[in-house]
């Protein structure tokens, strides 16, 4: 039986399982409403190491770490990894897979890198690839600045539509063993590009990419928009979840309701001071484990659409003047039906 | 959709600078700075010190201060606030040269604090003295002219 659906979507025969998750996350993550469902929190920005990057590593060699302990198991069970993460050449998951000694594959999808990992394990997984997969990411707001941006200490102003990049990681475990959340269906986006060119409104230009995944989404599947209790997005922000709406709308497709974004969920935006709010690729993997996770394990939300979009650039790009590319892949997350 | 029309959506609905209080910051902040400067100009000149003196002491406290204030990572909070009160004077000039030495000594003192030190600070430098030297000729010409 063929698994694909339509033109992007897999139906999975026998879906993965997810059989645990991690999130570990800094000391701003700690003051948001999700904060207190985070593993670990790291007060200090370093974590004790010397570099913002190896800062990063230490972040995502901690989640894959807890994961580990967590589930019980050792690194020698687990297939393969699939790490990513925004530092160039994807060193924080390169080097923090250093002492792991888990076959990897680090991938890159900006801020859609967890949706990303958790495609490439599934697929190896129903295709009897692996039995065992890590899909990790991680992005820390001080190697970010310093990479993208400006340094720290730089006395700027940030416009109003710019996002927080998340200092966290989320590390999940899925495998052919049973579990109480399935990973059922998949749809993998393409690029959108609308002309975006500001890097400080990647919102916008990622909200065109995550609406025509999901229009596609529903269309592969023919389900009926109210199939989801949440369709969350990845880190649109303030600015992109209302033009995502926007978006749908004009499609015809009205989710307001069920609508919400790991970037607007990560913190307390106006009291935080968060401009349009969180971003990077630690923002939707965090908010999947420390949250989406365990209220579909509690039945809080029985089926969910979890939709990271990744706004695609270099620094180099955009001052070439390079319009954002955009792309939003999508996870159906659901609880398992006991048999 | 196309890019124009999603473009004019975008601009609707994205928040803009408050303008009018970002400036009234700027101008109170950049003032209340250049009165403690004229404060200490005044200072020095009372103690005997020629004008000329007494103003590059001023700018010479002034950078110093705000490299300090830099590398307690308060400039940068000032800063946030007071906008182009804090970044437009030379004490801004101080700061964009002292935070990529902060953020870039992690890659060594070359190819890092060297390599990096005026990325900020460079184009300033560059733009101002090819314009300085263009006034400097349309100076001469028009002395020639006379």
């Amino acid at each position: 039986m063929t698994k694909k659906t339509g033109k992007q979507t897999i139906i999975f025969n026998n879906p993965p399982h997810i059989l645990s998750y991690v999130a570990v996350g800094g000391k701003e993550e700690a003051k948001g409403p999700l904060g207190k469902h985070f593993d670990t929190i790291f007060p200090d920005p370093y974590l004790g190491e010397a570099s913002w990057e190896k800062a990063e590593c230490k972040l995502q060699y901690s989640a894959v770490k807890t994961l580990l302990e967590k589930s019980n198991y050792l690194p020698q069970d687990i297939d393969i990894m699939f790490g990513g993460d925004l530092i160039n050449q994807c060193t924080s998951s390169y080097f923090a897979a250093r002492d792991l000694q888990i076959p990897l594959y680090g991938i890159y999808g900006a801020c859609s890198t967890m949706a990303e990992a958790l495609h490439l394990g599934c697929m190896a997984i129903e295709g009897d690839f692996a039995e065992n997969i890590i899909a990790v990411t991680s992005s820390h707001f001080c190697s970010s600045e310093k990479q993208f941006r400006f340094p720290l200490e730089y006395g700027g102003q940030r416009p109003p539509t710019s996002q927080w990049t998340v200092t966290a990681s989320g590390a999940v475990l899925v495998t052919k063993e049973t579990g109480d959340i399935i990973i059922d269906k998949i749809t993998t986006g393409k690029i959108v590009d609308k002309g975006i060119t500001d890097a400080n409104n990647m919102g916008a230009a990622m909200a065109p990419a995550a609406a025509d995944t999901i229009k596609t989404h529903f269309e592969d599947t023919k389900l009926d928009y109210d199939y989801y209790d949440l369709i969350v997005t990845g880190d649109l922000g303030k600015l992109g979840k209302t033009l995502l709406d926007r978006l749908l709308k004009e499609e015809g497709i009205d989710l307001s309701e069920r609508l919400d974004d790991c970037g607007c969920m990560i913190y307390n935006i106006d009291k935080q001071d968060k401009h349009c709010g969180g971003s990077g690729c630690g923002c939707s993997a965090s908010v999947l484990a420390s949250y989406i996770l365990p209220m579909v394990k509690e039945e809080k939300f029985k089926k969910v659409l979890f939709v990271p979009t990744g706004a695609l650039m270099s620094p180099l790009t955009c001052k070439q003047g390079e319009s954002i590319a955009g792309v939003a892949h999508a996870v159906s997350i659901t609880k398992r039906e006991e048999n | 959709m196309n890019d124009e029309q999603y473009s004019k959506i975008v601009n609707n609905y994205a928040p803009s600078s408050p303008l009018f209080t970002d400036m009234l910051k700027a101008f109170f902040a950049g003032g209340i700075l250049c009165l403690l400067g004229e404060f200490f100009r005044s200072f020095l000149i009372s103690a005997d010190f020629s004008v000329t003196t007494a103003s590059t002491w001023v700018s010479i406290m002034v950078i110093i201060i705000a490299q300090i204030l830099s590398g307690f990572g308060i400039y940068e909070k000032a800063a946030k606030y007071a906008g182009a009160g804090f970044s437009v004077p030379i004490s801004g000039f101080a700061n964009s040269v002292v935070s990529p030495a902060i953020e870039y000594h992690t890659e060594g003192l070359i190819l890092g604090l060297g390599a990096k030190l005026f990325t900020i600070a460079g184009p300033v430098i560059v733009y101002g003295i090819t314009s300085s030297v263009a006034a400097g000729i349309i100076y001469y010409i028009g002395g020639l002219l006379k």
